[in-house]
């Protein structure tokens, strides 16, 4: 039973990490390769970690809890590095396709 | 709005919380012993960097918080699938674009927490907080702040406009009080 809800914890947490990966191959501007990897990676990602502790706490004596840390961290740095490379990207101009709207919206750089 | 709580040998409650709870993780342990050298560290770490730390605004409304905490993990998990729907889908039909939301927030605390949200919920990446902080000159009027954000498929601006501010920015402004 346990050995089922890890096997389907990892395909569906691998799933998501393959698709942020897709997203990653196949957006055609900068911006939009962002949300790949800042959401589908994220949900991926808990679900393996969610894996792991079941495995570990069926295995082990004891709970092993250490992967509520991991995916609290991730949750906190995901948006951080996110912002980050937006706002360099804005700051190199990147371009964006020609469809995108409200690109007046970003203001120059003092 | 300050983080002065009325203990003196406890000048920030929620980071004590924070670090005892952290401590027994990384231990992976309930023994006697780490309870108690998580105790002394929640102590000691938060009177020992009190001086160094700015101000935070307290957390008015700790009930608030944790509903608001489930309902953005509740959306994490469906804009994950909503986006993974977005990327598998046909790339030509996607309508990026970039969308100025005015903000009420005033302090960077809860504008942190609020672009953190919005780059993990539905589609939406948040890109910039306008205007900056340093262009501002000592003594001027706080100006009407925007959060640009960056919108895998933009339908209805104003629509996603109105949600973000209903569903995420309505709570924390009530949360932080300010």
């Amino acid at each position: 039973m346990v050995e089922w809800i890890v096997s389907v914890l990892l395909l569906i947490g691998g799933a998501f990490v393959l698709v942020g990966s897709i997203g990653l191959v196949k957006m055609p501007d900068f911006f939009m390769r962002l949300h790949g990897p800042t959401k589908a990676t994220t949900l991926g990602m808990a679900c393996l970690l969610t894996a792991s502790m079941v495995f570990f706490s069926h295995t082990q004596a004891g709970l092993s809890m250490k992967e509520i840390l991991i995916s609290l961290f991730l949750l906190l740095t995901a948006p951080i590095s996110a912002y980050m490379m937006i706002k360099s990207a804005i700051h190199h101009k990147v371009n964006s396709i020609k469809r995108t709207q409200g690109i007046d919206n970003i203001e120059d750089d003092v | 709005m300050s983080s002065d709580s009325s203990l003196k040998w406890l000048p920030s409650p929620f980071l004590s919380l924070l670090l005892f709870v952290v401590w027994l993780l990384l231990n992976n342990s309930l023994s006697a012993g780490h309870i108690l050298l998580a105790v002394v560290l929640a102590i000691v770490i938060p009177l020992a960097i009190s001086p160094f730390r700015t101000k935070q605004p307290l957390i008015a409304k700790p009930g608030l918080a944790f509903r608001h905490l489930m309902l953005v993990l509740y959306d994490i998990i469906t804009a994950n699938v909503q986006v993974a729907f977005l990327i598998l889908g046909p790339t030509k039909r996607l309508t990026p674009g970039f969308v100025k939301v005015p903000l009420d927030l005033t302090h960077s605390t809860p504008i942190t927490i609020l672009a953190s949200t919005v780059s993990l919920t539905p589609g939406t990446v948040s890109a910039e907080v306008y205007p900056w902080e340093e262009s501002l000159s000592e003594g001027e009027a706080p100006k009407q702040q925007y959060l640009l954000i960056h919108v895998l498929n933009l339908e209805d601006e104003t629509k996603l406009i109105t949600t973000i501010k209903e569903r995420y920015e309505a709570p924390l402004k009530e949360i932080f009080q300010c």
